[in-house]
């Protein structure tokens, strides 16, 4: 591991540690949106022994749309009786939990609080399926995208025919991921879908093209995540306060962002996702370690295809090598390095409010050495990819144990 | 007497061709048997679906109540030209479905009731009670309606089902949806999957018992999550009961309840 070098704009922040997290089950709950973000923050507060908090940030992208709730930070903080605690919301589209943990972090390094709650919520299946697909489209360039009928799925669709041509990628990569995701989520009480899938069920066998229809080819049905409600929660404090909380300690080391164009057929090489790359770059040069030091990671693989591009741009693997580290078992758990080792948003699910903070839950549960079934053995470094828009707006974490 | 009034109470079957038993592959890579019952059977089916009557989640009580009462209609000979098909997955049981042929040309369905979510277990046993209707007994259309809105995703949705809002369904009284031999032949191709004949021992075992389902759908985990946000607005009461649930302890986060 290379030895922690603090970038120059850093020297004079505080450490920030993870001293609380909580999750609900990732699933469909008929809850109003302010309890699925409250009820992870009390799980938080009593992993944490804490009672109060300074600040409260509340991660959410589309509760004034789907549920009629705006202002849902105010909503919140009076659901969990933490008045007269600071309180506002981040909406930063599909990363706004890892965004919202960001501003935890500064709130947190620069002194501002002492501790510092972020907790995520999304309820998205108030709604249905093509209502919440139109919703998360409206993220898009509206002028150069969204009126033409463009959706994820089909920005997916087309990035994946693309990096299938140009690295020889394969449905049946595509569903090694799935398949692995979902052996994940088998293992996580908190995962939307436990449902063990195959390779000869879902590409192979002769009912595989109903079993998995093809969505936006060449994407099919198991190559997308759920919709999905939860929430997540984390608790940032100073290190004085976590020495007492008596928690495994986890510093929150390193926090990244980066932005491409807004439309994804502006960029130069649409295979490249430059905000990714450029994210985990500062992730790791703040953290000070290196990808090859990662334990386990957490990417957002709302596509199968978003698994193995990332891993590439993170810097686990070379550029267009990813699929291969796939074929090898790399990514699995127990391979050189576990990815998405909760079920991913793939099989975990994706409120997308609340995912990037589900990440950062998985992350500190695996360097907690507490994640039963799934754990990674001495997880040490744990990083996250959250990841905005069709990759133009990314948040990446880095995070370690310390004890 | 009894007897005399038993004769008048008791519909009598027209004579319907049997479905015969096909299987398919799911996602899981598991064999899925889909083959009819018999009266006979009835009696191994009903204990798997009284627990579901308690699961107020996806509309499961509410179909589960009506399957329980049309298998009793069934057994018991109280309901006319009625039918069950079930899925089993390694003898296990996946899925009911069930419905009647109201005359020689219009069919009714009743039910779809998953006993294990997902891998579109409940829409393979539906495409084969289609099947039953229109190819098999060969009626021209099957009327149909949805309690849940996964139901009507599937069947209105998927199937594109023509509107036949003038005919009350048998199953309250709401208005009727139809899924016609021209609509199912354009779904052939990707919703009606199956191949027969079964494997000898995968029928076998499917016929020698009906095992319980291993993973059923469960309640959630504070029973009146329905209903409860106009009673608890704030929800207090049911973070408290969730906290006792999840950590077993008397006293909620906040101290006693």
């Amino acid at each position: 591991m290379a030895k922690p070098t603090a970038p120059k704009g850093r020297r004079n922040m505080r450490e920030v540690y993870v001293v609380g997290i909580g999750i609900t089950s990732f699933s469909r709950l008929d809850y109003p949106i302010s309890e699925i973000a409250a009820y992870p923050a009390m799980i938080a507060l009593k992993d944490a022994g804490l009672s109060k908090i300074d600040h409260l940030y509340v991660a959410n992208m589309g509760s004034g749309r789907v549920n009629g709730q705006t202002a849902l930070a105010s909503a919140v903080i009076d659901t969990l009786s933490l008045t007269p605690a600071g309180a506002e919301t981040i909406e930063n589209g599909p990363a706004s939990g890892a965004s919202a943990i960001k501003q935890g972090f500064m709130a947190v390094a620069s002194g501002l609080h002492d501790v510092v709650m972020v907790t995520g919520a999304e309820r998205m299946r108030e709604t249905n399926n093509l209502e919440a697909t139109d919703f998360v489209a409206t993220l898009t360039h509206q002028i150069a995208e969204y009126i033409y009928g463009v959706t994820l799925p089909s920005l997916a669709g087309m990035f994946t025919r693309l990096y299938m041509e140009q690295y020889g990628v394969t449905s049946r990569h595509l569903a090694m991921v799935a398949v692995k995701n979902h052996d994940n989520a088998m293992l996580n009480p908190f995962a939307h879908l436990h449902q063990k899938i195959t390779i000869e069920g879902i590409l192979d066998g002769p009912e595989a093209l109903t079993n998995n229809p093809y969505v936006a080819e060449p994407l099919r049905f198991f190559d997308l995540c759920p919709v999905s409600d939860g929430g997540a929660c984390v608790i940032l404090a100073t290190k004085e306060v976590a020495k007492k909380t008596g928690r495994p300690l986890v510093r929150l080391a390193g926090v990244g962002q980066a932005t491409d164009t807004h439309a994804v057929h502006e960029r130069e090489n649409p295979t490249d996702l430059l905000a990714v790359r450029r994210a985990a770059e500062q992730s790791f040069k703040m953290a000070g370690v290196k990808p090859s030091d990662v334990s386990v990671a957490e990417l957002h693989d709302a596509f199968t295809i978003l698994e193995i591009v990332e891993s590439e741009e993170v810097g686990f693997f070379k550029k267009g090598q990813g699929h291969i580290a796939l074929e090898k078992g790399e990514t699995r758990i127990g391979g050189k390095i576990p990815i998405n080792t909760s079920g991913g948003l793939k099989a975990k699910g994706h409120p997308v409010g609340a995912t990037g903070i589900g990440q950062a839950h998985e992350i500190v549960t695996q360097l907690r050495g507490e994640a039963r079934k799934r754990q990674v053995k001495d997880a040490k470094v744990g990083f996250t990819c959250n990841f905005g828009g069709f990759g133009n707006n990314v948040v990446c974490l880095t995070f370690i144990r310390e004890d | 007497m009894a007897v005399e009034l038993e004769k008048i109470l008791r519909p009598i079957d027209h004579p319907a061709p049997p479905f015969p038993p096909k299987f398919m592959q799911l996602a899981s890579g598991e064999n899925m048997v889909v083959r009819q019952v018999g009266r006979e059977e009835i009696p191994d089916l009903l204990p798997h679906v009284e627990p579901l009557i308690h699961v107020e989640r996806d509309f499961y009580d509410i179909v589960s109540v009506r399957v329980y009462a049309e298998l009793l209609g069934y057994y018991r000979h109280r309901v006319q030209d009625e039918y069950v098909l079930i899925a089993q997955i390694n003898g296990e049981l996946a899925a009911i479905v069930n419905g009647r042929f109201a005359s020689k040309d219009v069919g009714v369905s009743y039910h779809t009731l998953a006993l294990r979510r997902g891998l579109r277990v409940g829409a393979h046993a539906f495409a084969a009670k289609m099947e039953y209707h229109l190819d098999i007994v060969g009626q021209k259309e099957v009327l149909i309606v949805a309690e849940s809105p996964i139901g009507f995703r599937r069947w209105m949705i998927e199937y594109q089902l023509e509107k036949r809002f003038d005919i009350a369904h048998e199953l309250g009284g709401v208005p009727s949806w139809a899924l016609t031999k021209e609509l199912f032949n354009k779904a052939r191709s990707t919703l009606v999957v199956g191949r027969r004949p079964v494997p000898p021992d995968e029928l076998k075992k499917a016929q020698d018992k009906i095992l319980p389902p291993s993973n059923p759908p469960k309640p959630p985990a504070d029973l009146m999550a329905a209903t409860r946000a106009m009673k608890d607005p704030t929800g207090t009461a049911i973070l408290q009961q969730r906290w006792r649930l999840e950590h077993g302890e008397a006293d909620g986060p906040e101290g006693k309840a």
